[in-house]
């Protein structure tokens, strides 16, 4: 069943000549307790993208099209406390560094009772006890003891533990987490991953995950959805799409990626970079990097076309039934 | 290579830091690297992997004499580089070069491109004249650049760019060793394979010897011909990269190798998550530091009251666990 229904999401940044779209018809659907990964590279709109659900988008820009359905409700007409009733009330956020998003002068329990009583949900006392439990269940050895303390007594492990305790605190159905490991050693991404799968699974959430890594897409979504240049090019089952990546950009990137097991071959990178917003191309915005373009691929701007079953590709070769 | 003395020699690195100030004085050493032994032979890469604060950044600078260790030995070139009075110093730093992971930060802004690369040639004499200019056009043509790059600034170029700019300048004076740190752990996928591929092809065109320092264990494996595995400021395995990253010994290596997220769903591989994190260097645990982590079967008193010394497992791989076989 879907829980959010995303479509046509645009978001507008003024530039020189005009406005840029870093983010350029992004549409997608979330169903309660799935893992819908939003891969990318950066400036690929993934960040963006997410921060438009709740309209966040960091000034100058703004969301000039597209719809947000939570459940019955429009979001993205929403201002004021209706707004808020959603932010971190059904939608919870984990930001990729938990350091600059924590509030460093308030301790960690205060900052995980905070969003229970501003929702209306506990009164202070009660939300202090709730804060304890919270992180607890985040992980957090010793919770009444690391409720007292502040962020920068915490290793980055822990305050990554904290940004999800908080985010859960009001008990969002859905999770959205912005890199939330990146910023973090393998041996603790591990856990934080694992951490994040074993909560959607106990509290049914759906979780948007957004990721430059295939890696942590592999292990954890049902879902993929990869963006390029402000739009999603290639949208499938997760195990469909690295059995049978479509797009030359989604296989440029597999390629890429350098593997601890198997045969070891020489890497086969993507030529050239990501053009910024002002330069993509008019027609299909990787034909300039594609080693498999042909003469409609720069004249005509491809929409996402059927891959397979439940798979998307945003390439016109599809049409060549490839 | 067999008969010729090694590129680079570190012998029982350490370096401790103490903590200075008001009420610090008492307060026990960071023990950021703590006894560290290896050899880089000529055109070899040896990859420094672990998590961070376990003291490979730290291992690279001193190795380059950008820190002053607390004790050891580094022979470079067959010389005590601890040794060395200032002109010395200054020759052996044309032939030991450095890649920081943020070339950015390390690329001076008001500086054109040309004259960052041209910087060290000119310093160390090597060319004059037109000929600079010359050497630099070389330089980025090398790198994979425009040769008329050269007169841009480095806020002109992407991430991946940069880094190439970084590399043009590090070989501008002809080094026999790089230090290359996390070098593509700041760049996009498919930039880190174009880097990746560059750093490789460099080597072999010039023999290069790298000292790898990175936290991916998958980039390291095209890379490094050998791999050490750091963790609180020792080694804790080092050897053949086919060996340490195929049969991993040492159970932080094997949990290591478990966390890496491998781009694959299909593959089910053993998923070791490890409990806890690092312990602070300035108060490592008793006996194998290891030892609170561990989840080896055989963990017992001894791993709790001695410390490991490192073992010879063959074929060259050396293992500092008193279990591992």
């Amino acid at each position: 069943m879907t829980l959010l229904d995303v479509r046509d999401l645009r978001v507008a940044f003024p530039a020189p000549n005009g406005a840029v779209h870093p983010v350029d018809g992004v549409s997608f659907a979330l169903a309660r307790g799935e893992t819908l990964a939003l891969v990318g590279e950066s400036g690929c709109g993934k960040s963006l993208t997410a921060l438009a659900l709740l309209q966040l988008i960091p000034r100058p820009g703004r969301l000039t099209g597209g719809t947000v359905r939570l459940g019955d409700v429009e979001v993205s007409s929403l201002q004021g406390e209706a707004l808020r009733a959603i932010r971190g009330r059904r939608i919870g956020m984990v930001f990729q560094d938990p350091l600059t998003s924590l509030n460093p002068v308030l301790t960690v329990g205060d900052q995980v009772a905070e969003g229970l009583v501003a929702h209306g949900m506990a009164t202070r006392t009660e939300a202090a006890k709730r804060a304890v439990e919270l992180l607890k269940e985040v992980g957090v050895a010793d919770a009444e003891e690391r409720a007292r303390a502040y962020p920068h007594q915490l290793s980055g492990g822990m305050r990554q533990r904290v940004g999800i305790a908080i985010a859960l605190a009001a008990e969002p159905e859905i999770l959205i987490a912005d890199e939330p490991t990146t910023a973090l050693d393998v041996t603790v991404q591990a856990q934080i991953l694992e951490l994040i799968d074993t909560l959607r699974r106990t509290r049914g959430m759906a979780v948007l995950l957004i990721t430059h890594d295939l890696g942590v897409v592999a292990g954890r979504a049902d879902r993929v959805a990869v963006m390029y240049a402000g739009q999603i090019v290639e949208q499938a089952a997760t195990a469909d799409l690295f059995a049978r990546p479509s797009h030359p950009y989604t296989r440029g990137l597999l390629a890429s990626v350098p593997r601890i097991e198997g045969t070891l071959t020489r890497l086969a990178p993507i030529p050239g970079s990501v053009p910024p917003p002002a330069q993509w191309p008019p027609a299909c915005r990787f034909e300039p990097r594609c080693g498999e373009r042909f003469a409609k691929c720069a004249a005509e701007r491809p929409p996402l076309l059927t891959a397979g079953t439940a798979h998307e590709s945003r390439c016109w070769l599809m049409e060549r039934g490839r | 290579m067999s008969a010729e003395r090694p590129l680079v020699e570190v012998e029982g690195l350490v370096k401790h830091y103490h903590a200075h100030g008001f009420l610090q004085a008492r307060r026990p050493p960071v023990r950021a690297v703590d006894g560290v032994s290896f050899t880089i032979a000529r055109g070899e890469t040896l990859a420094l992997v672990g998590e961070s604060g376990c003291g490979k950044t730290t291992v690279g600078r001193t190795l380059l004499r950008l820190q002053e260790p607390t004790a050891g030995r580094v022979a470079f070139e067959g010389t005590d580089i601890f040794s060395l009075g200032a002109r010395e110093l200054r020759a052996m730093r044309r032939r030991a070069q450095i890649v920081f992971q943020d070339p950015y930060s390390s690329l001076d802004p008001r500086m054109t491109v040309g004259d960052s690369i041209a910087e060290g040639i000119e310093i160390h004499a090597l060319a004059k004249g037109a000929e600079v200019r010359r050497r630099v056009e070389a330089l980025l043509t090398e790198v994979g650049l425009d040769p008329s790059y050269a007169d841009r600034y480095p806020h002109e170029f992407s991430g991946g760019q940069r880094q190439r700019i970084g590399i043009a300048r590090a070989l501008a004076v002809e080094p026999s060793f790089i230090v290359c740190d996390e070098p593509v752990s700041a760049l996009d996928v498919s930039v880190q394979a174009q880097v990746l591929n560059l750093l490789g092809d460099l080597q072999k065109a010039r023999g290069l010897g790298y000292l790898f320092i990175a936290h991916d264990l998958a980039v390291v494996r095209q890379l490094a011909h050998r791999v050490a595995v750091m963790y609180l400021g020792r080694i804790v395995e080092i050897g053949p990269t086919e060996e340490v990253l195929g049969r991993p010994r040492h159970p932080y290596t094997q949990a290591l190798l478990s966390a890496v997220p491998e781009p694959d769903p299909v593959t089910k591989r053993e998923r070791l998550v490890l409990a806890g994190e690092p312990p602070s260097p300035s108060a490592p645990p008793p006996g194998c530091t290891f030892h609170p982590r561990c989840f080896h079967p055989g963990l017992d008193g001894r791993c709790r009251a001695e410390r490991p010394e490192l073992r010879d497992l063959g074929p060259g791989q050396v293992v500092a666990c008193h279990h591992a076989e």
